[in-house]
């Protein structure tokens, strides 16, 4: 009786792992396309040099951060997986959406400070339960770079042009 | 103060090199956090008391390397890195350095 109880157990869980984990990701990845298009004007360049054209200019450190947590139904296809091995593609998609979600909310701490660009992007990534059973599974992100706003002193206030070409329009004054 | 991930600060120079700063902090957020968190494992999703711990760790340690850079007479700290780990279910380290510089 004890055995039926723990089978159904399981597969609550893993319904509602699915259900949930599912839809979540879903909707978070539909906001983070939709976010990335909106904070496409703002390109984040891993270099550390700046072009000498931006000058004069202001830097200043954004970061942006952000927790995700493992869905039942993700855990238990990872330890399937993990028997016969290779690609664990519920967890790949999760650390996805981490990296992801933590850039974009650097940029827009970059946005806030009317930054032309972010130069030299770092990212750490690290997990709260390190691997051990029983633990909180979640994947930790910390993206960090320096916004650059260039000080425009004879253009006007607004810019059209930087818009568009993708928002990778690198500007050759 | 200036904070910056670059190896310079553009338009300035550097008249002098004050050696590495760094700022650290562990925190922990309370257990019904844990709970939730606990809990959310099954659904899935964003665990927003760890990211807000994750956050506040992030300043507190930005504040404390900024303290010593200060002291040693640093008026920018360039090249920054943080490094993130865990010494216990439920607590985040972040460890931040980087090379303080006086810039004229």
């Amino acid at each position: 009786m004890e055995a039926y109880l723990e089978i159904i157990i399981l597969f609550v869980l893993l319904a509602l792992g699915y259900i949930f984990g599912q839809s979540r990701e879903k909707s978070h990845y539909r906001s983070i396309i939709k976010r990335e298009s909106q904070l496409r004007s703002i390109p984040v360049i891993a270099s550390k040099i700046l072009p000498d054209e931006f000058l004069p200019c202001q830097t200043q450190l954004v970061t942006g951060n952000v927790v995700i947590s493992v869905d039942y139904f993700k855990k238990f296809v990872a330890g399937l997986r993990s028997i016969v091995g290779g690609r664990i593609a519920s967890y790949e998609s999760l650390i996805d959406r981490a990296r992801r979600e933590a850039v974009l909310r650097m940029k827009q701490e970059a946005r806030k400070l009317n930054a032309d660009y972010v130069f030299n992007i770092k990212m750490e990534t690290s997990s709260i339960s390190k691997g051990r059973e029983d633990s909180i599974g979640s994947v930790e992100v910390l993206a960090y770079g320096t916004a650059v706003v260039i000080e425009k002193e004879n253009t006007p206030a607004s810019e059209p042009a930087k818009e568009d070409a993708a928002g990778i329009n690198f500007r050759t004054a | 103060m200036i904070i910056t991930t670059l190896e310079y600060v553009p338009g300035k120079t550097i008249t002098k090199h004050l050696g590495l700063v760094q700022g650290s902090t562990v925190r922990a957020k309370h257990v019904g956090k844990d709970i939730l968190a606990g809990i959310k494992n099954v659904f899935g999703g964003e665990l927003k008391a760890y990211t807000e711990l994750l956050q506040e760790s992030r300043e507190e340690a930005i504040e404390r390397m900024k303290q010593q850079a200060q002291a040693t007479g640093a008026n920018a700290i360039l090249n920054i890195r943080f490094s993130t780990s865990s010494i216990s279910q439920g607590a985040s380290e972040i460890f931040t350095y980087g090379t303080a510089v006086v810039l004229d």
